[in-house]
């Protein structure tokens, strides 16, 4: 059983699990089996599912909103079985698809005022929270305009209000930041993390790129083949890993050789050397070395343990889980 | 010259506020999206494009209506009956269906919008029967809104109270009958607009089922006798929908449908029924 300890960043006032499976199996008429025995349970926050396409986090999306029935196993979202009460859940619940989703001739006012009517929000309430909404997300000026002229940036932002409209306690972003470019992405990202901290809702950000989601992301569920990989707390993950990246302009080989000669767990990445950062002796062990070898040391800097490298045992490829 | 220091636009942002009010449920939520589909349908709240079409066939009823209402004040004679009405203007009402079915059904498909729906407090036959409900309740309009036009032009027109009373039931006859005409013609074009997300391509499917059987009906009635020919009104929607109102007013059969009146009403109730279960299929299956 892999419980993620709730160490609840932030007052999300809601139950201390936010999505509870066990043994959760989907087998679909094809024979294809998507979600294999998958038993997690995460606390609020923001939860990064990482796999890659195909390890069965649509599937598992799908369950969690009550559209699809799992072949055996328990589900709990919120406290709730969608299975059993799958209108209850979803309206609850926002979720913001991968693809393309809007209809182009209406405006992003009009479209996000209707999608919020259809969760069950008053007339004017409506009205009112698809503007705010709107406005939350960058879209204020442009929000009487059609759909179908804007960029995908922007659809991108009427596609998370529409998530976002009713006020749910959970998110559900299957891959937020496709079809961005890096401005886009970092502004997609810097919005996520704004709704998990400021606005204290939940999110489950789907994304095949570990390197995306574990800036933002409190925990961090890895499925693979439609099978646990990893569930972890980030911060309870990267505590006890910090690194010591050292790059050197030449005679990287010698430094490596004379720190594993001190006992020191070397790794290179790339141009860097990375060592395990135990305390202010790393500090003293390395730049004694780097002395004696009479070295030009380029940049010595404390790096945070990328998630990737938590991953690197169980999956293959260090940023791209699967 | 005095520089003034106007207060530059200062948002404050009260930041994001969580939501407290009411969350009505499934119901609210599948009478929202008969709202907004009857809407879309008759191209309110959408731009001036939308409304060419609805507004153009509304006018053009509503001028028909208006000129059997003037003859009938001249002459006291009614050209057309209220029943009659929706019958002898059903080739508008086909395109009607047409053009806006797959404005209901086909443009959610295309733009991949239906996720959206059914991540939401509704089940996949609530968002099928609000757009059903939708486009039914469109076409329905259509046609009372000019009949009851007509009705009150012909209140005017007969004298006495036995005599409006009279007008009352054939004009309660006619809203029946568009009423008939509504349900078959509207789960007909939803259920074929929900098959394709290319509106130019369902547009045309929906035209087709309901005119290729005009021919084959037209050479039956031209060469076929007895029971083949009066029950050959069977094959087309029009004349299925037209003989069964002519049935429930009690009207002459002669050469229609002659003594097979129920087996017309019958039908039309089936085809009904038809539609929407394949409608309901259809939309448990959809994946986009």
């Amino acid at each position: 059983m892999h419980r993620v300890p709730a160490m609840a960043p932030g007052n999300y006032g809601m139950p201390v699990t936010l999505i509870a499976t066990e043994a959760l199996t989907k087998r679909y008429p094809n024979g294809v089996t998507a979600l294999s025995d998958l038993t997690v349970d995460v606390p609020p926050g923001v939860i990064g599912l990482v796999g890659a396409n195909g390890a069965g986090k649509s599937t598992l999306i799908k369950i969690l909103l009550g559209l699809l029935p799992p072949t055996s196993g328990r589900v709990s979202v919120l406290g709730m079985d969608p299975t059993a009460e799958p209108e209850q859940v979803r309206a609850r619940v926002g979720y913001m698809p991968e693809h393309d989703c809007l209809p182009p001739d209406l405006a992003a006012a009009e479209f996000v005022t209707h999608m919020a009517r259809m969760s069950g929000l008053p007339r004017a309430a409506a009205r009112e929270r698809a503007s705010e909404t709107l406005r939350h997300v960058g879209l204020y000026e442009e929000r009487y305009r059609a759909i179908g002229g804007y960029s995908t940036g922007m659809k991108q932002r009427v596609k998370l209000a529409q998530a976002l409209v009713h006020d749910p306690d959970l998110l559900l972003l299957d891959e937020p930041t496709n079809g961005l470019d890096p401005a886009g992405r970092d502004a997609m990202l810097n919005l996520i993390d704004r709704i998990g901290s400021e606005f204290g809702i939940s999110l489950v950000v789907c994304s095949h790129l570990l390197g995306e989601v574990e800036r933002i992301c409190d925990t961090l569920v890895a499925i693979d083949g439609g099978k646990l990989l990893r569930a972890a707390n980030i911060s309870a993950m990267t505590k006890a890993s910090d690194v010591l990246a050292i790059e050197v302009t030449e005679g990287g080989d010698a430094l490596a050789a004379r720190l594993s000669a001190r006992g020191l767990d070397v790794r290179a990445d790339g141009r860097d050397l990375l060592v395990p950062l135990a305390g202010d002796e790393t500090y003293d062990v390395v730049l004694a070395a780097i002395a004696e070898l009479d070295l030009p040391l380029h940049r010595l800097d404390q790096r945070r343990h990328h998630v990737s490298d938590l991953f690197r045992d169980t999956a293959g490829e260090p940023a791209h889980v699967g | 010259m005095s520089v003034e220091k106007q207060p530059s636009g200062v948002i404050h942002d009260i930041g994001y506020q969580r939501y407290t009010g009411a969350r009505l449920g499934r119901s609210y939520a599948t009478r929202s999206l008969y709202i907004h589909s009857l809407r879309t349908a008759l191209g309110l709240g959408r731009g001036p494009k939308a409304k060419i079409f609805p507004w153009l066939a509304e006018g053009i009823l509503l001028l028909v209506a208006a000129i059997v209402t003037a003859i009938r004040a001249q002459g006291g004679e009614a050209v057309l009956s209220y029943s009659e009405f929706a019958g002898q203007l059903s080739f508008l009402l086909i395109l009607f269906c047409a053009a806006t079915a797959p404005e209901l059904v086909s443009r959610d498909l295309r733009s991949g919008v239906l996720p959206l729906y059914f991540s939401r407090p509704i089940r996949r036959s609530d968002y099928a029967f609000g757009k059903l409900a939708g486009m039914a309740t469109a076409t329905w309009l259509l046609l009372a809104v000019p009949q009851t036009l007509m009705f009150i032009g012909g209140v005017f027109s007969v004298s006495g109270v036995s005599a409006v009373w009279d007008e009352t039931i054939e004009y309660g006859q006619g809203l029946l009958a568009s009423a008939l005409f509504a349900l078959l013609f509207g789960a007909i074009s939803i259920l074929i607009a929900s098959l394709a997300g290319r509106r130019a391509v369902t547009a045309a499917l929906i035209v087709v089922a309901f005119l290729v059987t005009t021919p084959i009906y037209a050479v039956i009635q031209e060469v076929g006798s007895g029971p083949v020919k009066q029950l050959a009104g069977l094959i087309n929607p029009v004349t299925l929908v037209l003989i069964t109102n002519a049935w429930l007013t009690g009207d002459d059969l002669e050469g229609l449908g002659g003594n097979y009146g129920a087996i017309y009403a019958l039908s039309t109730l089936i085809a009904i029924l038809v539609c929407v279960l394949l409608l309901l299929l259809r939309y448990r299956k959809v994946a986009r």
